[in-house]
Formats: C-alpha cells, structure tokens, sequence
C-alpha cells in the first residue's frame, strides 16, 4: 500500500506513545537511577559508579540463576516446539472435531497463570495429588519439593503443559494456509511423509515457526509467577530462575543498586539475543 | 500411452443426493484416444476440475469406472497411475533448485543420479529452462514456475497422460501465448494424452484437437472445434463458444416443423414427431444470418463495427437477434429482411438439440 | 498409520484436562476428605467451597477486582491503539519504524524488572491499591501487542475505502468511527481477546500494586496457603472458578478461531 508522508500522524500515536513511556520511560529511569548508586534509607543516594554491574556479573549466585535459566529455556524449547509441530500435524484440518480440538488446547492458556503454578503444586504433591500419587504407586521416590530432579521435571512438565498448546496453534495456522494443490502435487510426485514434511510443510510454516519460537524464548526467559508458585525457586535455590532472583532481591531483600543492575543486564540479554534471532530471521527471508 | 475410458462416472460432494443439484458430475462416459490433445470447456463450477481429479486419481469417484487402455483403475493412487498434472498456480518446492524440482519424482522412484541428470537436462533444454537449472526454483517468474511444474510431469518417461487445470491462470497475458505455443509445440514433440481443462474458449479450441464441453455436472458435447461450432448438441454450447454467441430464440413445433416469428423456417435437424418438450428453441449463429429480400421482418437496431466484421443487433416478432455480415455489405434502413442458412439452423427441444 | 492419527491429539487433549479435573475434583470435597483420603472424585460431594466464595466478600471481591481492571485495560489498551495502529498503516511519518520497533521491544522486557520501579512510581502518585494502576501497567504490554495486530487487519483494508469516504465528504472522525471500524471489527475482536487474556493471567505486576482495595484474586489466592492454613478445598473452589472467564470468552471466540484458521491468516 502507498503510504502517504504526514507528520500529523503523530497525533494518532500519541496516546499511545504516551501511555507506554508513561510506563516505560519511567521505570527504566528510576532502574538506571539506582543502579549507580547506593542507598541506606531515607532517600539518600550515593553514587557507585560501576559497582553493582561488576558485582552482579561476578556474583555466583547471579551466575547460578543465568545458568539455570538458559537451561531452563533450552530444555523447553526443546521439548515444545516438535512436541507442537507433531500435535499440530496429527490434527484434522476440516470436520466437526476442528473447534472442539482447539477449543479444549486453548485451555491452559486462559489458566491465571498463579492457578497454574497452584495447580500443579498440588496435583505433583505425593499425597494428595493424581501425579505425585500415581508417580510413587510405579515405586519411584518422588517428592517435588525435596528433591531438585523432581522439582526440575515437575517445573518443565508444568510449563510443557502450559504452553505448549501456543505452537500448537500457531503451527497449525500454518499449516492451514498451505492450498491443497502442494499436497496433490506431491502425491503425484511419489514424496514420501517425510519429504512432504521437509519439503512442503515446514517451509511454509517458516513464519509462524520463527512467531512462536521467539515467544516461547522470551515468555520462558522471563518467567516467574508458574515456578514461584510451584517451587518457591526451590529445594533450596535449584529452581531460582532469573526473575524469581531478581525479584526476591528487590521486593524481598530490597538490594536496590544491585537489583537494579541486574535488571539492566537481564534486559539487555533478552534484547540481544532477540535481536540476533530477529536478524538471522530477516536475512533468512531475504535469501528467499 | 493410454486410451482412456470413463464409464457412467457419477460423483457428488455429500453424503446423500436428493437431486440433480447435488451431483457435481452425472453420467459421463466419454472415451480418448492415445496421444490427442484434448480440453475440458466449460464455466466455473461444471465440474471439469472434479473429472480431471477423478481421471488423476486425486478423487476417487461416487459411482462409475475409470479405464486405462482395458485395465480398471479405479482405485489406484495417482502415483501408479503414472498421470502427471498441473495446477491453476505453480507448485513447486520453494527450497530446492530447479535442477532439484525436476530430479524429485525421479528421486523418489529410485532412479540412478546418472539418469535423472541426463533426463532432467533434457527436459529443462525442452522447456528453455537449462539457463536457470542451478538457481533456487523460487526465484523465477511465474511461467517459470509453470515450467517447472510441467517439467516435473514430462520427466518421468512413462507417464500416461498430463492434466492441466486451468495452467495460464496466473501467467501474464503477454507470456500466455508464448506458453501456449510451447505447449502445442511439447504435445507434437511427446505425443502424449494431453487434457487441458480450462474455461476459456479460444485456449480450448487453439490447443485441442477434441473439445469436450461440459454444463452442470455433464457432458454436453464433444467435438472438434469445427463440429462444435458449426452444429451445436446443446443450447449451452451455442451459447458458450463463438463470439458473439449462438441466437436461441423460443419457436414452436408444429407437425415437426418449426415455426418462429410467425413462419415455418427450414430446419437442419428432423425431429422426433412424437416427443413432446416442455421448452423449444431455435438457433442459429450471427454468421449464418443474412439479408435477404424476403423472409423474417426485422428492425435494424444497431450496427457495431467491429473492425474485421460488422455485429447487427436486429429485432423480429419472435425476439432480439445478433447477425455478423461483412463490411462490405451494406446495411438496410428501417424494416428489413433477414434469412437463416438452413444448414446451420437447429431447433433444440429442452436445450438438447432435436432428433438428428 | 492416520488411523491411529486421531490419538494424538485425544492423548493431548486428555492430558490438558488432567490437572483441571484434578483441581474440580477437589473443590467438591472438604480439606479434611482432601488430605485424609486419596480418590479420583469426591466420597463426599460438597458445595461449601463454592458457598463460601460466593458469600465471603474476601473472596468474591478479588474476582470482581480482576475484571474490573482486566475490562478497563482491554478497553484503554485498544481505544489506544486504534488510532495508533491507523497511523502505522497509512502515513509515514518521522521515526516510524523505529517508533514500531520500539512498541515491539517493551513486550520483551522482563515484568519482573519492572516490579520494584512500578511498586515505587505507583505509589509516590498515589495510585497504590488502584485498580486504574494496574490496568496502566499491564498497558505496557498490551498496547504493542494490540497496535501490532490491529496494523494487520488495517493493512489488509485497501486504502480506496478512505478515499472514497474522503471524496464523499465525510469528516476523517465521521468516517473512521462510520465506517471503518465496522471493517475490522474481526481484528479488534482479536485484540481485545488478547488484551484481556495477558491482563487476567498477569499476576506479578497486579499483585505487587496492590493491597486491599484491589486486590485481585490471585493475591487472595495465596493468603489462603499461609494465613488460615492450608484450606485447599477452598483454594481449589476459588481456582477453579477463575477458569471460568477464560472458558466463556473461547467459547464465544471459537468459531471465529476455527474460520480464522480455514481462511489461512495468521
């Protein structure tokens, strides 16, 4: 579409603008603000420089919840995108079944996400809970909240279960956009499930592949409510996550210059290794 | 090579029929030759893209038999059909190259990489597409991309018959008779089975050398292009092919005779004493009107030049008529007279052309 | 081998429901059924969770405290950006696609950094324990998340609709209020149900703005496990009836999600 060049479009923008950097401008401000500096109450701030960034980024403990946040987000990628793009393609394109499929997979999704945390909590409990009875019915130990493996796994399937219905969705949009004639075509050309796959379907759910897995990247990195309910980021700190870390050091610990700092850098992680992908993305394209 | 036979194909979208509308093909039968150069004709929605899948094996039909030389091949998949077919929009395999698209049935059929290289340089060489060969197929224009398509049909040497469905929709206009070109030329080339489906007339009757035209579901006429013009089975093919199309105009049968704007008019076809039609008409084409001192009275309502010929809208007793007559022919004012080549004047009874 | 195709999304299926069958399950039973005995459905069926939900006001206020801010940033967050998204589409304009770019990366920030700053901003206005408060907050994500679905739909409307409405001497607010949004009235349905979704699944930034008099359902939540105990039947009641909501607006939205999908937009 031809766009016209208008200046006054920024009228149309304004609210906008205004109510986001209302809310952005702002904290970002006051995050900065805190970060160089340093202070014991009453408002009284000290300037530190640089102080909080070396800490946090040679802190242990800020290591740990980096680390265990990248795993975090790996096994989950891992794990849901094929997991989504199977159910995807086992699903009925026409028929009755259609609505009622993708209404009951919307599910989870409209789940606040502290019913989810809470749910689980007590599903995977060994006592009361179906999955923590049944668990420890086949002979195996299980108890979540003593054990990091179990809290681990317990953590991943919770978010597997949560989630996981969003690449659904989207592949199967996908899906749904490639015309018949690509499958017809490729009957007659003798293609093998696999080389339609391959050749056909993943392709053409390019798009919407790279859509959800940059969600699913960013919603995982940043996750905090669904874990702090289940585990409390525990046994222990196991399953600390970033958010979960910096949160109990700023509303908990009240740490302001170095929970600021750390906010910073978790911000900029996010942003680079988006804009890497979003890159990669665009370059992906152009060749095409 | 085949000789395909279709016999008594019915096929219908629902699960139940209640009438004639729910049949999105009733009664075909119909028999090709090996190696012509057929079209299926027809507008929107008659069912041409149903036959042609059904033919494909894409479809597997309601009712009736589909035959390959003698053999029933009903129930076989498209692939041990050896049938190739070409969609409205170019299908191809967006991240392989040319070389690839080509090489992919061949691929799959387990042929040696020797082979399928020598083959798939023949055909690109048929098809002008060896300068492309090594570039991803998703980067050449939208006949290109037809190119490849057809290329993926021609490159397995023991194909049957290829289908076309409606192949030049996207093309541009200026490529389309290039391509068309290139299609009459491949056929004389490969002289395989060829069925162009499409509903443009001038496509059909430049490409095949049989035209099947079909209405609603059935098989209205088939013919050559000569045929079809010149002695029309059904009011639909009047109507469809030639420009302007053939005047149907309602007329009485009376003793077998038939009797329009007041008079008896000489009639080509002889019907049926006995049959009785609900609806009867008569038709002729615009060519075959001409002036004439005695004969219809008409009313001259408007010349329109037409460059090569002149089209007359007249108007009689029995309705509006078109005429086509020469430039040279000078064009009576006020009443007139007009006369039909009783060679080409037929009356149809229910839309289906009358006895013999 | 597509006989059997069928159970893969049933086992899915049956797997989502699992722990919500759970959780009704146990908001049918007293805690002390809960706790002593271990059964697939309720031995004794009871309502009293339910009773005390409906009549305690602690507890139904945080429901109606959810929607209320939930419904008044769906509405803030989209009349916002109507305009916005009108804009992006038609004009350019200095900064835009940066501007764009901009709107895009606040979905990406963390919501935890943004706790203690907003718990602190919030609050030096005055607007702690609001429900206004959160509603703005959650605007932070919203608003990009509904600009960047409204400019699809808008985009897809071909410009010749205003210019028309321009020839014919319509007003431009005549003609937008008129005219064009009853165009997209498929795209602001989509936006405003994902405006609504991420508003009422967001509970870090509502519970941490507020205390009292706005407290959302979540906050009241987990002053069950700590204060008075462990009362899960209740706890479980109270669950299970915020997945009402969400329940009811998917299926209003189905058919629109199964046509969305057979039309091949995403």
């Amino acid at each position: 579409m031809r766009k016209t060049v208008n200046q006054k479009a920024w009228f149309f923008v304004l609210p906008v603008f205004v109510l986001v950097a209302f809310n952005a401008a702002i904290p970002l401000m006051t995050v900065i603000n805190y970060s160089f500096q340093e202070t014991f109450g009453d408002n009284v701030f000290f300037w530190e420089g640089t102080r909080w960034f070396k800490q946090i980024l040679q802190s242990d403990r800020f290591h740990g919840a980096l680390g265990r946040q990248f795993l975090f987000t790996f096994i989950i990628l891992i794990i849901q995108v094929p997991l989504g793009i199977a159910i995807a393609l086992s699903m009925p394109k026409k028929g009755m079944g259609v609505s009622v499929c993708l209404v009951l997979m919307s599910m989870p999704l409209l789940i606040p996400w502290n019913v989810v945390g809470a749910m689980w909590n007590i599903f995977a409990l060994p006592e009361i809970g179906f999955l923590g009875h049944s668990i420890n019915a086949l002979g195996i130990d299980y108890n979540y909240t003593q054990q990091p493996l179990a809290a681990w796994f317990t953590t991943i399937l919770m978010d597997v279960w949560h989630w996981t219905s969003l690449v659904v969705l989207l592949s199967y949009a996908g899906l749904c956009a490639i015309p018949d004639a690509y499958y017809q075509a490729a009957k007659i050309d003798g293609a093998s499930r696999w080389s339609i796959f391959r050749h056909i379907e993943l392709p053409k759910m390019n798009k919407v592949l790279t859509i959800a897995i940059l969600l699913r990247f960013m919603d995982s990195f940043m996750i905090y409510t669904e874990p702090f309910v289940l585990t409390g980021g525990g046994p222990g700190n196991t399953t600390a996550f970033l958010s979960i870390d910096l949160v109990k050091m700023a509303l908990g610990q009240f740490d302001l210059g170095p929970a600021a700092a750390m906010s910073l850098i978790y911000f900029f992680i996010v942003l680079l290794i988006c804009w890497v992908f979003y890159n990669l993305m665009m370059r992906h394209e152009e060749q095409s | 090579m085949s000789k395909i036979s279709l016999n008594n194909l019915s096929h219908s979208y629902l699960d139940q029929q209640n009438n004639d509308q729910d049949w999105a093909l009733r009664d075909i039968d119909l028999e090709w030759s090996n190696g012509g150069a057929y079209a299926l004709l027809g507008p929107s929605g008659c069912g041409k893209t149903t036959l042609l899948n059904i033919i494909s094996g894409l479809l597997r039909p309601t009712k009736g038999e589909v035959f390959f030389d003698e053999k029933k091949i009903t129930h076989l998949s498209p692939v041990e059909r050896n049938i190739a077919q070409i969609f409205q929009f170019p299908v191809i395999y967006d991240t392989m190259t040319v070389f690839d698209n080509l090489a992919f049935p061949l691929r799959n059929r387990g042929f040696s990489e020797d082979k399928i290289k020598a083959r798939v340089k023949e055909i690109a060489e048929m098809l002008d597409l060896s300068q492309t060969l090594y570039n991803r197929a998703s980067g050449l224009t939208a006949d290109g991309k037809q190119k490849i398509s057809l290329g993926r049909g021609l490159v397995r040497s023991d194909v049957n018959v290829i289908m076309f469905d409606e192949p030049l929709t996207v093309i541009d206009p200026h490529l389309k008779w290039i391509l068309k070109s290139k299609l009459k030329e491949l056929h004389q080339e490969i002289n395989r089975t060829m069925i162009y489906v499409t509903h443009d007339q001038t496509e059909a009757l430049t490409f095949a050398d049989q035209v099947v035209v079909m209405h609603e579901g059935q098989l209205v006429q088939k013919g050559t292009p000569v045929e079809l013009f010149e002695k029309p089975k059904h009011t639909f093919v009047g109507h469809f092919i030639g420009s302007p199309g053939m005047n149907i105009l309602s007329c009485e049968l009376i003793n077998g005779k038939a009797n329009f704007s007041g008079a008896a008019i000489e009639i080509e076809n002889k019907p049926i004493s006995h049959k009785t039609y609900s609806k009867t008409q008569i038709g002729i084409r615009p060519e075959f009107v001409s002036f004439s001192n005695t004969g219809i009275a008409v009313k001259v309502l408007k010349v329109n030049d037409a460059g090569r010929h002149k089209i007359i809208d007249i108007e009689c007793d029995g309705g509006k008529l078109k005429m086509i007559s020469s430039v040279a022919t000078t064009i009576p004012s006020g009443t007139a007279y007009v006369k039909f080549n009783s060679k080409y004047t037929y009356v149809y009874g229910d839309d289906w052309i009358v006895g013999k | 081998m597509s006989k059997y195709k069928w159970l893969v999304p049933t086992i899915y299926i049956i797997f989502l429901m699992l722990p919500i069958y759970w959780l009704l399950n146990m908001s049918f039973k007293t805690t002390t059924e809960i706790i002593n005995t271990y059964s697939l459905w309720p031995q004794q069926f009871t309502l009293d969770n339910y009773k005390k939900i409906f009549t305690d006001s602690t507890w139904y206020n945080g429901y109606l405290n959810s929607i209320y801010y939930v419904v008044m940033n769906t509405l803030i967050s989209v009349s916002a950006a109507l305009p916005a998204a009108y804009a992006f589409s038609r004009y350019k304009f200095l900064g835009d696609k940066h501007l764009f770019f901009w709107l895009l990366t606040n979905r990406m920030a963390p919501p935890a950094i943004f706790a203690l700053p907003f718990f602190q901003f919030y609050s030096s206005i005055n607007l702690f324990d609001t429900h206004i408060a959160v509603a703005l907050s959650h605007c932070l994500f919203n608003i990009p998340l509904a600009v960047w679905i409204l400019e699809g739909f808008i985009s897809a409307v071909p410009k010749e609709l205003d210019e028309t409405a321009y020839v014919d001497g319509y007003s431009f607010w005549r003609f937008f209020l008129k005219i064009f949004i009853p165009t997209i009235t498929a795209g602001i349905g989509i936006a405003m149900f994902f405006c609504f979704m991420f508003s009422w699944v967001e509970l870090l930034l509502a519970k941490t703005l507020t205390a009292v008099a706005a407290k959302p359902i979540a906050a009241t939540m987990t002053r069950t496990v700590s204060t008075s105990g462990y009362e899960l039947g209740l706890l479980a009641a109270a669950g299970s009836l915020t997945i009402v909501p969400g329940a009811f607006v998917i299926y209003f939205v189905r058919n629109y999600i199964a046509k969305g999908f057979a039309l091949g937009r995403v």
